[in-house]
């Protein structure tokens, strides 16, 4: 018998066209290349200096979304594109997909979306594919069992000419969670926690296979929002092991495959989760039923706590005193109740349907406080499609938010959709980086279901308080 | 790509951890196709005030650091994005090397590809470089070493195929492009499966 194997050491296998050697990185094959408006036009102007096609266009797929107008006249009522340059990059990625012979999902196809959000809702992504796009949140897609992580540029343009990538072998980090998460705290505190504990650098370097009963117990959209923040931890990528819940949540979805062939995949999924006895570099264990809704209150991920908690003290720390003074905090203080400007709900986090749900359910039969701007993005078209025929658009509307088409939007701001300097931003999105939302904006990390609560109270709030 | 074997400069200190791509190049510039010029804007949002200006107590608007290749900066440089630009705009500032004590996997995968030299010190070399700003430095590839003033030699860490495409100018797409055999076969393999 071979020796046992993790799930992610299965699809490297899998995919090495030549192994890794002392000298030489792996030459690994590229099942998917997901590709978007920002990170791919210099891709394609390598292509055409050096005379170069795409090896396998039909393994490449293109949508737009990071720059990208939310604002419905602008999407579909020809009125034009606010952010000029972005403009730009749109009819750009139409000419070099159009030259190249890539699918496109462009700016008014009903298909399109943010690309870690349509990847599995079209069944593209699916287990043990090896999947890479120009964007780092790629690790969303390892919820679904594949091997998927963030690239830049010039790789993008590797992948172009030669479907491969040259990689050295990451290393592997398990964390198992236990526990039964309590009421109110859902994936997205899960993975703030983790990110809390481990350092926005800890997983430097490492896969990070989730593992347990808890991880087994989230849905699909939960274990994307898990995976989507693993790279906020510095890992390269996030797995989960596919089981039923993911071979439900892809049966039927229009790329995944069908009848025969779908049984065949079945059959080969079974084989990808860890080996019992498989050997992890690092494990780390989580309880659960321990954590609470978390909030960020500086300017990395890394430094999170429980909504009720106060902000750490350490004298001497020079960053960590700039960080805090950016946010406008200081330490030992308690942010609970403090005064909220802005409210985004969306990205690829927290911009599925389920998420969606969560935040409507706080706001159904209130109000957004005055004062607050709330702003509901969803993930794609597809998601704003569904929330609509549930009536949930008309829950944020009453309650007096602002309902959009689909996109990063004020995730990143690249769009025109910002955070004004100064203000308190609860975002649903993954980076509180200083300036991420707008120049000076002030961004707190927090699920959907803290989003919600504290645009309704115009302040920082326990949702379990609302509850 | 120009090879490169050893570099020789002082440098200029940036002592901020958990440095992120959105501070090396704010997302509002990422709406180009290029990749030239995007050095005017490195650090856009502590390099300039509100108006544009020039803040004159950001490290490097300072008269000192002109002309400096080696940028030491904080633990964990280059976490957040995947955007290339990051790595474009240090170099097209004229920037030639970040050591730190870690640098963000795809930060340093996307450095390497841009002649740009990721170069992990240990913490004791680190400390004695953020106290030493503007110290004249030498990093040699061949001995993945880096030599301090003092004489002092630390060892760094590359990986091997990395240094050698850097050592010789070698651009990896040519490297894959010469894997064609390789990849027919595996294409051909899998569709037998
Ligand atoms: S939603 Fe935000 S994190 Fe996700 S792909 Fe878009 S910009 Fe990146």
């Amino acid at each position: 018998m071979s020796a046992p194997l993790t799930l992610f050491e299965k699809v490297w296998r899998n995919h090495e066209v030549v192994p890794e050697s002392a000298e030489t990185p792996a030459v690994l094959y590229i099942d998917l290349h997901l590709i978007h408006e920002v990170t791919s036009p210099q891709a394609f102007t390598v292509l055409r200096e050096r005379g170069l096609r795409l090896r396998r266009p039909e393994r490449t797929f293109a949508t737009m979304d990071h720059s990208t107008p939310t604002r419905t006249e602008q999407v579909f009522g020809g009125a034009p594109i606010s952010v000029e340059a972005a403009a730009r990059q749109v009819r750009e990625l139409e000419r070099n997909c159009a030259q190249f012979g890539v699918e496109l999902l462009g700016l008014r196809d009903a298909r399109r979306g943010i690309v870690h959000i349509i990847g599995p809702e079209l069944g593209l992504t699916q287990p043990g594919k090896t999947i890479v796009c120009g964007d780092s949140h790629t690790s969303t897609h390892g919820a679904l069992g594949a091997l998927a992580f963030g690239i830049g540029t010039t790789e993008v343009g590797h992948v172009f000419a030669t479907q491969c990538l040259l990689q050295r072998k990451p290393r592997t980090l398990a964390l198992n969670v236990h526990g039964k998460l309590p009421a109110g705290v859902g994936a997205k505190d899960l993975v703030l926690a983790v990110i809390g504990q481990i350092g926005v650098s800890g997983g430097t370097g490492h896969v990070i296979e989730y593992r347990g009963e808890t991880i087994r117990a989230l849905d699909m959209d939960e274990r994307m929002t898990v995976c989507n923040m693993s790279i906020e931890a510095g890992a390269r990528a996030g797995m989960i092991a596919p089981d039923q819940t993911t071979f439900r949540y892809l049966a039927g979805r229009p790329r995944a495959p069908q009848g025969e062939a779908w049984e065949a995949a079945l059959e080969a999924w079974r084989q990808l989760p860890s080996d019992p006895g498989a050997r992890f570099d690092r494990e780390i264990d989580i309880d659960a039923a321990a954590l609470e809704p978390m909030v960020t209150y500086g300017t990395n991920p890394g430094m999170v706590m429980p909504i009720g908690g106060t902000i750490p003290e350490r004298s001497g720390d020079a960053v960590f005193a700039k960080s805090l003074a950016y946010m406008g905090f200081a330490p030992g203080e308690r942010i609970r109740e403090h005064p909220v400007n802005v409210v985004f709900v969306g990205s690829c986090t927290n911009g599925r349907l389920s998420d969606l749900r969560t935040a409507a359910s706080v706001l159904r039969g209130r109000k957004v406080a005055s004062g607050v701007h709330m702003l509901v993005v969803p993930g794609s078209q597809q998601v704003k499609r569904e929330a609509e025929a549930e009536g949930l658009d008309r829950i944020f509307i009453e309650a007096g938010a602002e309902w959009r088409e689909s996109g990063c939007s004020m995730c990143l701001g690249m769009n025109g959709d910002l955070v004004p300097k100064g203000h308190y931003a609860v975002s649903t999105s993954n980076r509180n980086f200083e300036g991420r939302q707008g120049i000076g904006a002030r961004t707190l990390l927090a699920s959907p279901l803290t989003a919600a609560a504290c645009a309704v109270r115009g302040r920082i709030t326990d949702p379990r308080e609302l509850l | 790509m120009e090879p490169i074997r050893t570099l020789r400069s002082r440098t200029v200190v940036l002592a901020v951890n958990d440095i992120d791509t959105d501070q090396i190049i704010p997302a509002r510039f990422l709406t180009t196709t290029t990749r030239e010029g995007l050095g005017r804007h490195l650090f856009a949002d502590w390099r300039f005030g509100p108006e544009g200006a020039p803040r004159a107590d950001f490290v490097l608007n300072q008269p000192q650091s002109s002309g400096c290749s080696i940028l030491v900066a904080g633990h964990n440089f280059g976490c957040g994005s995947s955007r290339e630009h990051a790595p474009w705009a240090l170099t097209d500032f004229g920037l030639r090397a970040v050591v730190s004590t870690q640098i963000a996997d795809i930060f340093r995968n996307n450095a390497l590809k841009n002649g740009l030299l990721p170069v992990i010190v240990e913490p004791d070399t680190h400390r004695w470089l953020l106290e030493h700003s503007g110290a004249e430095v030498t990093i040699d590839l061949e001995a993945r070493s880096l030599t301090l003033p003092t004489g002092e030699t630390a060892r760094f860490p590359l990986e091997p195929f990395a240094r050698y495409c850097l050592m010789n100018g070698v651009d990896e797409l040519g490297f894959l492009l010469g894997r064609e055999a390789e990849i027919a076969a595996y294409e051909a393999r899998r569709a037998q499966a």
